[in-house]
């Protein structure tokens, strides 16, 4: 899923500060499942800004809303009828609820609320960690599923790279080594010659490098 | 394996005789002389030296640009390319320009991760890694092409090298890895510093095994310790890097004015013990701000002179 | 036992301090309340495991908050006994109250009193100058 992380609450004030009537937006998805931009964060934040307003004397309405998510028309239709009553939305979906929501309400301000980080997993309720990039071209065939461009931090194709130490990395000793972990998984499935295997440059053209990407499925399209 | 460029390395290496390259820093600034003078320290003792590349992220002049000055005083760089700060665009390039002024060794690393360095704020390249820029000078060299597939205006005739670390984990693929650059086309390798000659031994006999002695050139790379504290750094702070207890012992036996010099005699007792090694081919020397040294542990290696080539 | 403890301190009970959500005790704030305490099982004789450990990580997230925000974290406290020591429950109610009457009363009380006051000010004058009121 995406996992994002909160924003400070100081640096949302600053963003919302001068505006009267806020909605706080928030999403049902990956972000409630990564405990950022949830119905109980957006509780939490909504009344946090409400005693930080009223504590400096403004009078400012703070109201609470949570889509299903924020990446699809229908669901950010939900409210349409109640946009106008606001001069902002902070959004606590992920970036790229943030922008679907400032596209969809164009006269509104929309602001992020949380840090979008990566698309990972939960390793355990709050641990989450990166496991993929959307390189665009996948090779986890090749790495018994473990993925050199997300978990590598030098994201090597023939690795491991010098640094390796003890199945670490050599930035972080807590940070695992892909490459160690790939060659563990490769002799787990018997695979461990494949090791050998040169892997050819990266067609990085379906990466970010290639510039904004679509997905076009004409199959499905009306 | 024949010749195939007019690297004086090489031409050492095919004659079957001992090859001694060693390594120098580009200065963190531009002044030229930084490089100049080490040169000048260590030209009649080695074969080829090395221009690191950034090392450990740490900005400095460029290798390209330290390497030409080597040029420039009649002597034989090596220029050291990593793959952090390049793109494959860059990479070629950087190649071009090498073997514009007749640069023929390089070098092929991944490079340290720049959180390390200065700019640990900065994005990194990776483009490609360390064996595909292995693969991508051979393309160049041999095919005569870029990898876009044009054809490249006087090609680049460089013998290709690559680090390879014995002592790394996991140690079960160290063998393998080497194969892998083997496959990839690296002509020759300079390992990592050793001190654990038995563990050493151990690795090139598992690769002459694999039959990889007869299509690389082997130089094992060594660096002389200065101190006892120095020797426990390595052993414990640096990692990849193997430094036994008798090692440390040793040098941390002898009182402290006497410990460069028992580093030094260590080092060169190495060699002298790496010599008599199937496999072996030369020897890499990172005396590293330390350069002043390396004429000494040459001579007293036994390999003083240096063969004169064409 | 019969102990006395300051008529301040207005219970609420829950099953397991784990129940206590900090939505609760931000909530509490803003609706006036000028302090909260949680009150759970001493730390590894949590019926349900770790529900106190859980409201003990919430009470810090709202201090936190109430830091920030200019209402005071302090105001908000976690502490662990366990159900047979009256005592001690005296002792920790006689320190909120005593923490909460040096910190004074919630500022947002002052703000809300001082808001509806301009607000009225602003009714009164418009009523003055014969506008009505809408």
């Amino acid at each position: 899923m995406i996992v994002a992380d909160k924003k400070p609450i100081e640096e949302i004030i600053e963003e919302v500060t001068g505006k009267e009537r806020i909605l706080i937006l928030g999403c049902n998805e990956c972000v409630t499942v990564c405990e950022a931009g949830g119905k109980k964060e957006v509780g939490i934040l909504a009344s946090a800004l409400r005693m930080y307003f009223l504590n400096q004397g403004r009078e400012v309405r703070i109201d609470e809303k949570t889509l299903e998510r924020q990446c699809d028309h229908e669901y950010l239709d939900e409210i349409r009828d109640i946009v106008d009553d606001y001069d902002a939305i902070v959004s606590i979906a992920c970036g790229v609820g943030v922008q679907f929501t400032a596209e969809q309400y164009h006269a509104t301000p929309v602001y992020p609320g949380v840090n979008t980080c990566f698309m990972g997993v939960t390793e355990r309720r709050g641990l989450w960690t990166e496991r993929c990039q959307g390189c665009g071209q996948c090779l986890l065939a090749r790495t018994g599923g473990i993925c050199p461009v997300s978990r590598c931090a030098k994201r090597i194709l023939n690795g491991p790279c010098g640094g390796s130490t003890k199945g670490k990395c050599e930035i972080n000793p807590e940070l695992d080594c892909a490459w160690q972990l790939i060659i563990d998984r490769l002799k787990a499935v018997g695979r461990f010659d494949d090791y050998e295997q040169l892997l050819p440059i990266k067609d990085w053209s379906t990466d970010r490098a290639g510039g904004p990407r679509k997905v076009v499925r004409e199959d499905v399209q009306e | 394996m024949s010749e195939k460029t007019p690297s004086k390395l090489e031409k050492i290496l095919k004659s079957g005789q001992m090859a001694v390259t060693s390594e120098c820093g580009p200065p963190r600034g531009s002044n030229p002389d930084a490089v100049t003078e080490k040169a000048n320290l260590i030209k009649d003792h080695v074969d080829a030296i090395n221009i690191t590349d950034n090392q450990t992220s740490m900005t400095r002049m460029c290798s390209l640009a330290a390497c030409i000055r080597l040029k420039l005083m009649g002597l034989e760089p090596v220029l050291q390319m990593v793959t952090r700060d390049r793109n494959r665009i860059a990479i070629q390039s950087d190649i071009l320009g090498a073997a514009s002024f007749d640069i023929h060794n390089i070098l092929c690393l991944s490079g340290d991760h720049q959180n390390f360095g200065d700019c640990a704020r900065g994005q990194n390249v990776y483009d490609i890694d360390s064996m595909q820029l292995i693969q991508t000078v051979r393309h160049m060299r041999d095919e005569g092409k870029f990898l876009g597939g044009d054809d490249i205006e006087r090609p680049p005739r460089m013998f290709v090298g690559a680090a390879a670390n014995p002592f790394a984990d996991p140690y079960e693929i160290r063998v393998p890895r080497l194969a892998k650059k083997v496959a990839a086309g690296v002509e020759f390798i300079q390992t990592q510093c050793i001190y654990n000659l038995d563990k050493f031994e151990t690795w090139i006999k598992e690769a002459g095994d694999r039959g990889l002695l007869d299509k690389v050139y082997i130089l094992a790379g060594l660096t002389p310790l200065k101190s006892a504290g120095m020797a426990k750094y390595m052993k414990n702070r640096v990692p990849g890097m193997d430094v036994p207890d008798e090692v440390v012992k040793r040098i941390a036996g002898v009182p402290k004015e006497k410990q460069a010099e028992e580093g030094i005699n260590i080092c060169v007792e190495s060699i002298q013990r790496l010599k008599e090694v199937e496999g072996i081919r030369g020897f890499h020397v990172m005396a590293i701000e330390w350069e002043e040294k390396v004429p000494e542990i040459v001579e007293r290696s036994g390999l003083y002179p240096r063969p004169q080539v064409d | 036992m019969r102990l006395q403890y300051p008529s301040s301190v207005k219970i609420v009970r829950v099953p397991c301090t784990g129940k206590v959500d900090i939505q609760h005790l931000l909530r509490a704030f803003e609706k006036g309340a000028d302090g909260a305490y949680v009150l759970g099982c001493m730390e590894g004789d949590c019926h349900f495991n770790s529900g106190n450990f859980r409201a003990r990580k919430r009470v810090e997230q709202a201090q936190r908050i109430l830091e920030t925000i200019g209402v005071g974290g302090e105001r908000v406290q976690m502490y662990n006994l366990s159900s047979s020591e009256a005592p001690l429950f005296v002792k920790i109610a006689n320190e909120m109250h005593d923490r909460i009457l040096a910190l004074g009363p919630n500022p947002l009380k002052q703000k809300k009193r001082e808001m509806a006051l301009s607000n009225n000010q602003e009714m009164g004058v418009a009523a003055a100058c014969g506008s009505g009121v809408s």
